[in-house]
């Protein structure tokens, strides 16, 4: 069962990509000597490190464990030894708190035991996803256990986002396209928590072949989900236009997808939860499309977090130009550039790019309204920007900064090439601080 | 898309009307149009310079600015007046506010009106199309319509009156501003900003639908000293004067007009009623320019009360008052 359906209001369309990396299986990366695993890798609280330097690790071995109510365990991706404990800047900019740990050449065969879960209660699910540090890995990373602790709302619709609208990026395709039955169980589970009255997963148009394996096996396993056929546009992928997409309902300024009945979960947290039900394994390596015009051959990996950066270019046969412009984690819409190439990923990481130089005239606001014509949230980014700039932060608030998600529609759009979101990402800080 | 471009489609889409004024007014129409775009770059040049700021000439603004002020010129105007035009609008519309993207009022309008009132009669003298050797001065068809009505002649119809049937006015065989008079060329370069997405529909349809609207209501009353036009005269109404440059190249200015699809159509309809106002009961014969600064001047106001409907929008309950005691 499917239908093309998508959100009304604003949005941009971005040249696709996907071709670089779409037809690369996915592949486990060799584990590095050496990994950097920080313990802010997650929403919310960064972890308390449980380990000191000159400690030994064990694979799966909790090594951070969650610091607040909204914060998530963090697990070694590795058995190995604690060389130092020091501070990394991760993409995002954040300062956190880090293991470096030296990796044993002989690592342990685990997580090869299935368990069974259909006679599991909520409480239990939950509490092994919380144990298991499952965090969104659509790139929010909001501690899963936190998410679907309903607290006794109805819900109307589980919707899994499969929708992957980030151009360049393919690690949610390929995961669809080889682990679809472990992702389809872990969708099942999530179901069994969540108690919908429908279970839909969205994914975009333009894989019309994932949407056909997903439904062949949805069909022979009986499952009761329905696969909804999205228009491309960006920001689809987004829960908020997802939720408009899926079941017609718009999550007002301020409210959770919950507020509306509905529930949005990334089809990788998906797979995660299954690992962390059926295979009692923790969240310690995940998919990520390593591609870009830059690289010289762009892959799917499957690489444990703490991975430098460098490690995955490499392993992808390094830059193929002297005019490597950016790297940047994530997608080039909403991702972080970031210049060190031993940074390390994280739980969030659903990308690693190295994009070329391209050209662009910076320019002035000319009122063209275009920005206001895309905004998916109905803002109005000329008029925020201007008072930013003008340091009226105050005014850019009242205008609605804080509602405006980051999505990069503005500024892909905008044809003087204008900084939008790096100016409301410094506006919602000043304007928070001046209150 | 970026500026440059935009401003390349806008400088496309109006040269056919430009070139047909050439055509049909003669080679002089051509150097009154290259004056009125060399004058408006090289001011934008010098002033450039003289500040120091990045090369502006490139982002082709000051050229379309131009063109347009040489578009609004009567094709034998004495040619210090299109450079004077050109020299105000890039220096005191343009620039004193602060360059592009800070002018509040359309520069080529500003430039346009500027010399309209201190040379009034070398602005409002206009020859007939593909005019003879002696290019003999004619009226244009609003502004025959209007003397004649103020001479005390009964109303009979538009094209009776100025002798000009609605397909002249359509194709452009009227007497007018080198770039105003071809509707039909004018409409086909609004068109194509509309499709390559330079401007939205929103302001031209607006603009038109509601001057043709109140056209229509009032029409067969008299008003004034100036006329109401019977239903058939719509369409002349509409393809005279500088309407359709006007809704299609001057109100969509992105620097001087709402950014809202709802403050545009407020904008349009504003540039509608005004021109209505001004051309049936003004002294002037034409409405155009005067009614859309009129409007440029109220933007501010409209962008700052006219806000898109937020996504996921929740209409506030108001609360209960509270019973006096």
């Amino acid at each position: 069962m499917s239908r093309i359906s998508t959100f009304k209001r604003g949005g941009v369309h971005p040249a696709d990509k996907k071709f670089l990396a779409k037809d690369s299986p996915i592949e486990r990366l060799p584990i590095p000597e050496e990994l950097i695993v920080s313990m802010s890798q997650h929403l919310g609280a960064p972890a308390t490190c449980l380990k000191k330097k000159g400690d030994t690790v064990v694979k799966g071995e909790k090594i951070g464990t969650a610091a607040s109510f909204i914060s998530a365990e963090v697990h070694s991706p590795v058995s190995g030894k604690v060389t130092d404990v020091r501070k990394v800047r991760l993409p995002s900019g954040v300062v956190a708190d880090a293991l470096v740990i030296k990796t044993d050449p002989e690592q342990p065969e685990m997580y090869t035991e299935r368990f069974d879960w259909q006679n599991l209660s909520t409480q239990e699910l939950l509490a092994q996803i919380k144990e298991m540090g499952i965090v969104g890995m659509g790139g929010a990373t909001f501690p899963a256990h936190v998410k679907f602790s309903t607290g006794g709302k109805p819900v109307e619709a589980l919707v899994i986002n499969g929708v992957e609208c980030e151009p360049y990026l393919t690690a949610d395709y390929r995961s669809m396209m080889e682990r679809a039955e472990d992702t389809l169980e872990g969708i099942m589970i999530l179901a069994k928590i969540l108690n919908p009255k429908k279970t839909i997963i969205g994914i975009e148009h333009n894989k019309p072949d994932a949407i056909a394996h997903l439904e062949e096996i949805i069909a022979k396993k009986g499952y009761p989900i329905e696969v909804y056929d999205l228009k491309m546009k960006y920001p689809q992928g987004d829960e908020k236009q997802l939720l408009v997409a899926t079941i017609g309902k718009e999550i007002p300024s301020g409210k959770l997808p919950l507020d509306v009945g509905g529930v949005v979960c990334n089809i990788g947290t998906a797979y995660a939860v299954f690992e962390a039900i059926v295979l009692h394994k923790p969240l310690f390596e995940r998919v990520m499309t390593v591609t870009g015009e830059a690289i010289t051959t762009p892959k799917n990996i499957l690489a444990p977090i703490g991975t430098k950066a460098s490690e995955l270019i490499a392993y992808c046969g390094g830059f193929n130009t002297e005019e490597v412009d950016k790297l940047v984690s994530g997608g080039p819409m909403m991702g972080f550039a970031f210049a060190d190439e031993d940074t390390p990923t994280c739980k969030g990481s659903s990308g690693l790019l190295a994009l070329k130089a391209e050209p662009l005239t910076k320019g002035v606001c000319v009122s063209c309204g275009k920005c206001v014509a895309h905004c998916p949230i109905g803002l109005m980014p000329n008029r925020m920007f201007r008072n930013i700039t003008n340091a009226n932060y105050q005014a850019a608030m009242d205008l609605g900064l804080m509602d405006c998600k980051e999505c990069g529609c503005c500024a892909f759009i905008c044809p003087a090439h204008l900084p939008l979101v790096q100016g409301f990402k410094l506006g919602k800080k000043l304007g928070r601080k001046k209150k | 898309m970026d500026i440059r471009k935009s401003m390349l489609y806008v400088f496309i889409a109006l040269l056919p009307s430009a070139l047909w004024g050439v055509f049909v007014f003669g080679l002089m129409a051509l150097v009154v149009l290259v004056l009125s775009v060399a004058a408006a770059v090289a001011t934008e040049y010098v002033l450039a310079r003289i500040t120091r700021e990045d090369n502006t000439v490139n982002d082709l603004s000051a050229a379309v600015t131009g063109l347009l002020i040489g578009m609004n010129m009567p094709p034998h105007v004495p040619l210090y007046i299109p450079i004077i035009a050109s020299i105000f609008a890039i220096i005191v519309v343009k620039w004193t506010f602060g360059g592009l993207g800070c002018n509040w009022m359309n520069p080529a309008l500003g430039g346009r009106v500027f010399v309209f009132f201190s040379f009034t009669s070398a602005m409002s003298s206009f020859t007939l199309p593909r005019g003879a050797v002696d290019a003999a001065s004619s009226a244009t068809p609003l502004s025959a319509v209007k003397t004649l009505l103020s001479n005390g002649t009964a109303y009979t119809s538009a094209s009776e009156m100025s002798g000009f049937s609605v397909l002249d006015a359509f194709i452009g065989n009227v007497p007018g501003c080198i770039g105003e008079v071809s509707a039909l060329l004018l409409i086909a370069g609004g068109l194509f900003l509309i499709y390559t997405k330079v401007i939205t529909w929103h302001i031209p349809v607006s603009f038109i639908g509601s001057f043709a609207v109140l056209t229509w209501l009032f029409s067969d009353l008299r008003c004034g000293q100036g006329f109401c036009i019977p239903m058939g005269d719509l369409l002349m109404a509409l393809f005279s004067g500088g309407l359709m440059l006007g809704a299609f190249f001057m109100a969509t200015d992105w620097v001087t007009t709402p950014t809202t699809p709802v403050g545009m159509i407020v904008f349009g309809i504003g540039c509608g009623f005004f021109t209505f106002l001004i051309r049936y009961f003004g002294s002037l014969p034409e409405g155009v320019s005067l009614a859309i600064i009129l409007m440029n001047v109220a933007t501010p106001t409209i962008e700052r009360y006219i806000k898109p409907k937020k996504f996921g929008y929740v209409k506030p309950v108001k609360a209960p008052k509270e019973a006096k005691a």
